[in-house]
């Protein structure tokens, strides 16, 4: 009877107080960091056009650094939700399933050949090597009959991702644009500007609008493609689109921060013990506790070894590893 | 004339046809059992008599029209399928699995109304699973699970119902519970039942009509006594079986068999 009573708990107070846990996440993230600021600074520079050296900094470096945090959180956590439906594979994530590793190979093989190539162009190209990388995998998980077991899928996105970052680090060093490269790709939210932002967020956007408005046909999906048939779901329709989301969101992630794994990994299942299968809730859910931990790693990065940044993809690692672990361990067990 | 049949149904791919130049007709309001050795092609035909398969060449005509090119929500309006040993995302209730049959009847974010609650709660009713409404899908026993995949189908409001090997992996007496239901919801709701079974005296117990298949091809297709002879056996599964009759039944019945030799 416990499904009863946790039941009862509607959703939307679940929502709320998660939105809460975010904005509260927020207000720590822009108050903390190598300039110590106060409460009243982070409030003026909100709301106020005051000018003078602390609200300038929280302004124009924190406050899209932590915009970024955000979106990109919320952009992994969905995608790797969408893809654990859509696959029924309790590993999948797009640091996983190659879409980040085919990002950032196009990401390198750009910055060489078109050297001139602006943000957008780079962004573009992101979107494009994420397909890429993920229909690589995929190919490669399908080829043997039966092929799409969750093992085989993280073994061929490994090798698949092993492969393409030594593309990218290949192009990196014969075209001795490595420094570069690993700066765009390692460097996390650190010198995310508001121009970035404004060519990233309205992908990010389309994404997490396409995800929420298939949200229930996700669900239908997310039970057995055979099922999802029977109901009178175009699988094949439904699936084209959210891999069109999914590579929207992994990409701009991967354009705006770089390499990312496991925050698509992990959220979707803590999420589902809060809210449970129905991915009406999982995705909006994802999205709010995704970039909620964003932030919090950001701002571990940032303060644990102040003044020296401590790269967040590295601190994402260390959260996530132990949960890969006891998905593994649990054997797709715990599966979506 | 039958609301369901193929016509020339052609399935594979290229080369390899699993299903060959196969015309059958499923009779209404009747259980249908498809029976045939491993590979003879019961599951791919179950499947492309819903649609999910896509056939070569040939077609199946629901109604008058061709299934595929029916809009797919209307068709699952008529009929539900339940593949062999779904597995349900953890977690998952009962009362919700069962709700997402209602899903060929709602448009956009798919609130349920009072009629879709009715409905799921009658298909709960029927099939014995009420009392495990709020219980995860994954808690409940082999038979228990089938049973309530069965009222997600119900709740579907579908004439006709195919089921792949529905009574596998359970123990005798859960087999018999689920088969049971099924012969309810045929002889009670007049519901056309269309099942993929493995075990032969099951088939002449329930089914009104048996398709015996091999290599993609119809041997014989019939009712018990035309269909389990010892001759049709020999043909399907080759071996050498002695036909009896089920006493309290009175339907035919495999008593033993041999695996034919010399060949």
């Amino acid at each position: 009877m416990t499904a009863k009573t946790e039941r009862s708990i509607p959703f939307i107070y679940k929502f709320i107080v998660a939105i809460l846990a975010l904005a509260g996440m927020f207000w720590i993230a822009m108050m903390l960091g190598a300039t110590n600021t106060t409460i009243k600074d982070v409030w003026l520079a909100l709301t106020s056009h005051v000018k003078n050296e602390r609200i300038l900094m929280i302004r124009e470096l924190r406050l899209p650094r932590e915009m970024a945090a955000i979106f990109v959180g919320a952009a992994l956590a969905t995608s790797g939700a969408m893809m654990q439906g859509i696959t029924r594979n309790p590993l999948a994530d797009p640091g996983l399933l190659g879409l980040t590793a085919g990002a950032n190979a196009a990401l390198a093989v750009t910055m060489a050949f078109i050297p001139s190539a602006n943000y957008l162009y780079i962004t573009i190209a992101c979107f494009i090597g994420a397909a890429v990388g993920s229909l690589l995998v995929f190919g490669i998980g399908a080829m043997k009959k039966g092929g799409f077991s969750p093992l085989r899928m993280v073994l061929a996105g490994s090798a698949v991702s092993t492969f393409l970052y030594a593309v990218a680090e290949g192009v990196g060093i014969y075209f001795k644009i490595s420094k570069d490269v690993s700066m765009w790709t390692a460097g996390g939210f650190i010198g995310t500007s508001w121009h970035q932002l404004q060519i990233i967020v309205p992908f990010i956007a389309i994404g997490m609008l396409i995800s929420l408005f298939l949200s229930r046909q996700l669900t239908i999906l997310s039970l057995n493609e055979e099922v999802a048939v029977g109901l009178g779901q175009k699988t094949m329709q439904i699936k084209a689109i959210l891999f069109l989301a999914i590579v929207l969101l992994a990409g701009a992630s991967v354009a705006l921060a770089g390499n990312m794994t496991f925050i698509g990994l992990m959220v979707p299942h803590i999420v589902r013990t809060m809210v449970g299968t129905d991915y009406r809730f999982i995705i909006p859910m994802s999205a709010v506790l995704g970039a909620t931990l964003m932030l919090l790693a950001d701002t571990l990065g940032r303060t644990i070894n102040a003044p020296y940044e401590t790269p967040v993809a590295a601190i994402v690692a260390i959260m996530g590893l132990p949960f890969f672990l006891f998905i593994v361990h649990k054997g797709g067990k715990v599966l979506s | 004339m039958v609301r369901l049949y193929t016509k020339d149904l052609n399935i594979g791919y290229h080369e390899h046809l699993i299903v060959k130049n196969l015309n059958i007709e499923i009779p209404d309001q009747k259980i249908t059992a498809i029976i045939g050795p491993n590979g003879c092609g019961k599951s791919t035909l179950l499947k492309t008599l819903t649609r999910i398969i896509t056939p070569q060449s040939g077609t199946v005509v629901l109604d008058g029209k061709q299934i595929f090119n029916e809009n797919t929500k209307v068709l699952a309006r008529k009929m539900a399928i339940l593949p062999q040993t779904p597995e349900s995302p953890g977690g998952l209730t009962v009362g919700e699995l069962v709700s997402y049959g209602r899903f060929p009847y709602q448009k956009g974010f798919g609130h349920l109304t009072k009629k879709d609650y009715e409905v799921i709660d009658w298909a709960l009713e029927v099939t014995g699973t009420i009392q495990f409404k709020y219980r995860p899908v994954d808690s409940l026993s082999g038979g228990q699970r089938q049973r309530v995949w069965i009222a997600m189908a119900l709740a579907q409001e579908m004439d006709i119902i195919f089921l792949d090997e529905p009574t596998t992996y359970l123990d005798m007496a859960h087999q018999l519970e689920v088969l049971e239901l099924l012969q309810k919801l045929n002889v009670e709701q007049g519901r056309t039942i269309v099942m993929v079974l493995h075990d032969l005296n099951q088939a002449a117990r329930f089914a009104d009509y048996i398709i015996a298949l091999k290599d993609g091809k119809i041997v014989k297709a019939g009712n018990g006594e035309e269909v389990m002879t010892r001759d049709v056996l020999k043909q399907v599964f080759h071996i050498d079986a002695e036909i009896g009759r089920d006493p309290r039944t009175n339907k035919p019945i495999c008593l033993t068999y041999h695996l034919v030799k010399g060949e």
